[in-house]
């Protein structure tokens, strides 16, 4: 049975075949037809956001709380060049994303129309793939394919440019079942040979670490149950990167905690001093692996990604094995098993020995105060009153992501979403409207910092219109304080333009927008105040004003190596070496 | 290219990757990519290369297969063999990439280049000019009294060659293809 439909008609009808139920986006001239077929339905939820790098960034908390690509639609010109951002944000992150833009109809591309620009040129950098639809027939088959390519091996964000005219013509609407997908089939399968050279130096090793990455998250709910089921019979420690935390649960005994620039001493150390690294879905990026040539150094490597070009682009490694995270463990396992489940006890014992030692340094230490709130302390007695809850954090960019990180416990997957890549200030608020679409009655709690949110707090109007209680948990310090804080390591306590001057009333903006705003100063009424945002019913702006210039630790400057990371404050005004300030 | 350490053919008889990847050598190889042929996908190619700072000598596209719609890319490339493989794999993941081949690792191939070549000039140059083709078997496709043009292919060596043999005798115009290229053998 062949169907006749618009364009408009068939951007909607394969949305609603391909189960997406909520769609983030902003109306203009070039997507009015679709606007018009999203008014006659009711099974796709359509959410208004203020500005469309919002609705990217709210698409991206939806895809990544759920598992499910996000959807944004948004208009031609302007629309879509502020959908840019978010979309090199969800490229960075593998995050899938379908984007849908409008442009200017087909005989006027090219006469510099109104609200026109080279969406496919613009974005061909920042995306996956992209699509340009010049004929109503193709438009629903290459819908369904970009759903495809979104979330068929390393996930990332797409984009579908249609022109105003191919959304009004008719054409034949073509099933999901029939989309033409064959050519694009990442492999899932991990080469055996390559697999069991893996199991054969696990049973060796006398300090293995497992070193994880996003790509566990992105792997699926299996992944993570593999990676708990492997960590736990072999008993080896385990650390993971910012985009992976809660793969492993922080409460399992093996967890060392993050690793990285601003990972702990526990995790840096290890990966320093290992002969067996299992990378599992991560990348090497930089601000995990620090000066490269003295990165690991007496380590053999394994490293599992399901992306080709991942492998040995930063780190050459001995052991690459091509395929999907929950593929590869599923046959780590049996084949580890049927060998008789074997791995160094001796020399495990005294690898965990060690680190028993290392932990005992406690880096995570602070100096506590009663006068001033510390960010660590917000952010543990945050973690205290809410860890209870069904609870998903998203975060802003900075310090505050960092302390996030390190004093917040993530026990499941899909609970934490940060722009780790990209590091996009603005990305926490609207991600936060995005998970709690997603996830209605959870607590979701966006930990910010002042000058990050309010580079997208007009979004408040989104929060507050479709009754959203998200709450924004800003540390408000009156400082970018992870710039202010490298320009006292690095640029002579040179403090440019690193205030936050003219700062809005968090509370009046609040109340401006319909919403409950809490300001809190005094370490003493922080608890009340954290209870009392967790049980309002609705968005709550929270401004906690914390210490000015706490500065955050542990930290391994640029240029350096895992072991020679500073802890505490004992660090400050001593200098960074000139080669490493331009690797900030 | 004799001062380009290339080790032509090095991992086709070996189940290992016999080149050192750490090596510093900067290797030249000549890449066959097999795309769809869709609007904008030269543009991903090219953009891949100029987005993540790696060289292109040379580049050559056209339709191969009308009614497969596939088009061939030959790339010719310079780097260490760890960005070769790095070029290869992010070539992979273009989504309307078919096959990567890297006709320098794979076994012995044919590479050839067309070029064209306006020279001008009267009596005694002319002369040597067309003594100079004749020898290169290169063809004279345009005459005037006061000028050839010549049409050669070879290697980009040998084309090199010519050019510099004909510069002194009026050279005043080229237009090169690039490289095409395919593996010696029935596969």
């Amino acid at each position: 049975m062949t169907r006749q439909m618009t364009g408009a008609k068939m951007i909607v009808q394969a949305l609603k075949d391909q189960g997406v139920d909520t769609v983030f986006g902003y109306p203009g001239g070039a997507v009015l037809p679709i606007y018009d077929e999203i008014f006659l339905q009711n099974d796709i939820h359509h959410i208004l956001v203020r500005h469309e790098q919002g609705a990217v960034h709210a698409a991206e908390g939806y895809a990544r709380s759920t598992g499910k690509p996000g959807v944004v639609l948004v208009t031609s010109g302007p629309g879509a060049t502020n959908a840019v951002t978010g979309l090199t944000d969800a490229l960075l992150d593998s995050i899938p994303l379908v984007v849908l833009t409008g442009q200017v109809p087909t005989f006027m591309i090219g006469t510099d129309g109104f609200q026109e620009a080279d969406t496919i040129g613009i974005t061909r950098p920042c995306t996956k793939h992209n699509w340009l639809v010049k004929d109503t027939d193709d438009l629903s088959q290459v819908i369904h394919q970009a759903f495809h390519v979104a979330t068929s091996g390393r996930p990332g964000p797409v984009l579908v440019d249609i022109p105003k005219d191919v959304q009004f013509a008719n054409g034949t609407y073509s099933e999901k079942k029939d989309a033409k997908t064959s050519h694009y089939q990442p492999r899932l399968k991990g080469d055996i040979d390559a697999i069991t050279a893996l199991v054969d130096a696990m049973e060796k090793a006398e300090r293995p670490v497992f070193y994880t990455g996003g790509g566990v998250i992105n792997s699926g709910p299996a992944a993570s149950q593999l990676l708990r089921e492997l960590v736990d019979a072999t008993d080896f420690p385990i650390t993971s990167t910012l985009m992976g935390l809660g793969a492993y649960p922080a409460s399992g005994k093996n967890w060392l905690g993050m690793l990285g620039m601003h990972g702990l001493y526990e995790a840096n150390l290890a990966m320093h001093g290992c002969d067996l690294m299992i990378n599992i879905g991560a990348r090497f990026d930089d601000r995990i692996t620090g000066r490269l040539d003295a990165f690991s150094p007496g380590s053999a490597k394994a490293h599992i990604d399901i992306d080709p070009s991942s492998i040995n682009k930063v780190i050459q490694v001995d052991i690459p094995i091509i395929g999907d995270v929950a593929h590869v463990l599923e046959d780590i396992l049996r084949i580890w098993k049927s060998r008789g489940r074997k791995v160094n006890k001796s020399g495990l014992k005294n690898w965990q020995n060690q680190i028993t030692q290392w932990k005992a340094v406690n880096c995570l230490d602070y100096a506590p105060s009663t006068k001033a709130i510390k960010p660590q302390y917000a952010l543990q007695r945050l973690e205290e009153l809410t860890k209870g809850h069904d609870r998903y954090i998203t975060t802003e960019v900075g310090q505050h992501q960092m302390w996030a990180a390190q004093y917040l416990t993530f026990e499941a997957p899909n609970r934490l979403m940060t722009s780790g890549g990209l590091g996009t200030m603005g990305y926490g608020f609207p991600a936060s409207i995005g998970v709690q679409m997603a996830h209605p009655d959870a607590l979701v709690i966006n930990v910010a910092g002042e000058a990050s949110w309010q580079m997208n707090m007009q979004e408040m109007g989104t929060a507050t219109q479709y009754r959203l209680p998200v709450k924004q948990f800003i540390l408000n310090n009156e400082r970018l304080g992870m710039v202010r804080q490298w320009q006292q390591l690095l640029h002579g306590e040179r403090y440019s333009q690193s205030w936050s001057e003219s700062l809005p009333d968090f509370v009046k903006l609040a109340e401006a927008f319909g919403a409950k705003g809490i300001l809190c100063s005094d370490p003493a009424d922080l608890d009340d105040a954290i209870m009392e945002m967790i049980n309002h019913d609705g968005p709550v702006i929270f401004d906690c004003v914390v210490e000015k210039h706490e500065n955050l630790y542990p930290m391994i400057l640029s240029g350096k190596p895992h072991n020679e990371m500073l802890l505490g404050d004992a660090a400050d005004g001593d200098g960074i070496q000139s080669d490493g300030a331009v690797l900030v | 290219m004799s001062e380009l350490k290339i080790k032509k053919g090095a991992t086709s008889h070996s189940a290992y990757e016999l080149r050192n990847p750490n090596a510093n050598v900067i290797e030249k190889h000549t890449l066959a990519v097999v795309v769809d042929n869709e609007a904008g996908v030269l543009a991903r190619v090219i953009g891949l290369f100029s987005g993540r700072g790696y060289n292109i000598e040379s580049l050559t596209v056209a339709e191969i297969d009308h009614t497969g719609h596939r088009s061939r890319i030959t790339v010719v490339t310079t780097g260490t063999p760890a960005v070769i493989e790095q070029i290869k794999a992010q070539l992979g993941r273009i989504v309307p990439v078919h096959e990567v081949h890297d006709l320098t690792t794979e076994g012995p191939s044919v590479e050839r280049e067309l070029a064209l070549f306006k020279v001008s000039g009267t009596g005694d140059k002319r002369v040597e000019a067309l003594r100079l083709a004749d020898i290169f078997r290169a063809n004279v496709v345009d005459s005037t009294l006061h000028s050839f043009v010549f049409e050669i292919t070879g290697v980009p060596e040998k084309i090199d060659a010519f050019a510099e043999l004909m510069r002194p005798l009026g050279l005043s115009e080229v237009a090169r293809t690039g490289v095409a290229a395919l593996s010696r053998g029935k596969d």
